[in-house]
């Protein structure tokens, strides 16, 4: 029998913290097990997606405040892609994929900090924590390496279609001398090491942060977790910026014709 | 190291891990943010430049002391 328990404190267990770097799996769905990471990847979803509707709905050619102030946002980060790239045509092709990851990300890690999340769950047989229904989405490694593996592919296209498959691909392996082909060898494997530091980035500051929580709100409930959630909402930005801007300069580092 | 359990041991390297694994992160961010503050002192207008790209850096270093962190996990709890 599974009981519905409401918990209300993070990860708490009769006998002490329960820390686990794989994501806990709810139920199967023809065959492909449903975690709880994944669940708050499609709330997060449907709540950025209802976002954006709602701010196309609210659109008006006499701007309110509001509006002003999002706008002069966006224009600065679109300025400053521009100014990056060099191009206001080639900001205007990749403006729509690197804010899309920023948004998403920084929505992911804010909605991972909403009380309830992680804490509201039900007790599995044979286990002692809960297990949450919704859970912070970048603490599962499958989502960051998802998040990777969408900028590897944008970056790599973005080489790829500005630059010409051969023109690109000699960048990497190229046979002028025994020294730039070791050095192309080596840009190789620095491109598919970024997959990993991508991942890793991400999915370390945010499981790190959480983990943090969890310690602070078990060891000291009344007072530090405070400082620790605000930091973790900082920390949640930085991480959304962080992972756009190293995209942004990617794509800009795959653009650059080969000297 | 005769009779130390497996736990131990466990605990013991995470622990090693972590510490040894941070301080190389740790001078590094704070050698980045010495020397954005010099160069903000010289020349407070370039603060818009600068401050972005010592986010940057210090992003990219934080994320080798993110590992160190992941790899004591990976021995406690994996």
């Amino acid at each position: 029998m599974i009981n519905t328990a409401f918990a209300a404190v993070e990860g708490v267990a009769p006998k002490g913290i329960s820390i686990h770097l794989a994501p806990e799996v709810l139920g199967h769905v023809l065959g492909i097990p449903l975690t709880n990471t994944l669940i708050t990847t499609w709330f997060v979803l449907t709540l950025v997606i209802l976002g954006a509707f709602w701010a196309y709905r609210k659109y008006r050619f006499f701007p309110s405040k509001a509006q002003v102030a999002i706008e002069a946002l966006i224009g600065s980060a679109f300025d400053y892609i521009a100014e990056t790239l060099e191009s206001k045509d080639l900001a205007r092709k990749f403006f729509p994929v690197i804010m899309t990851i920023f948004f998403f990300i920084l929505a992911m890690n804010w909605v991972g900090l909403v009380p309830g999340v992680g804490s509201i769950g039900f007790y599995k047989e044979g286990h002692d924590a809960i297990t949450p229904f919704l859970h912070p989405a970048n603490t599962d490694l499958n989502v960051t390496l998802a998040l990777a593996l969408i900028a590897f592919v944008t970056i790599e296209f973005a080489g790829i279609v500005l630059l010409g498959f051969l023109k690109y691909g000699g960048k990497f392996v190229n046979f002028k001398s025994p020294l730039a082909f070791v050095i192309g060898l080596i840009e190789l494997v620095g491109e598919i090491a970024r997959l990993a530091s991508f991942s890793f980035r991400l999915f370390g500051n945010i499981f790190a942060g959480k983990t943090l929580l969890v310690i602070a709100i078990f060891f000291v409930p009344l007072f530090i977790p405070i400082p620790v959630l605000a930091f973790e909402v900082f920390v949640g930005l930085i991480q959304a910026l962080v992972f756009a801007v190293l995209t942004l300069f990617f794509i800009k580092l795959a653009v650059t014709e080969p000297h | 190291m005769e009779g130390m359990s497996l736990e131990a041991v466990k605990a013991l390297s995470m622990a090693i891990v972590v510490g040894v694994g941070v301080i190389g992160p740790a001078i590094g961010i704070g050698m980045i943010g010495s020397k954005a503050m010099e160069a903000i002192g010289r020349n407070p207008d370039a603060t818009g430049k600068v401050i972005p790209n010592m986010i940057l850096a210090i992003a990219f270093a934080e994320a080798l002391g993110i590992f160190a962190i992941l790899v004591g996990f990976i021995i406690k709890f994996a």
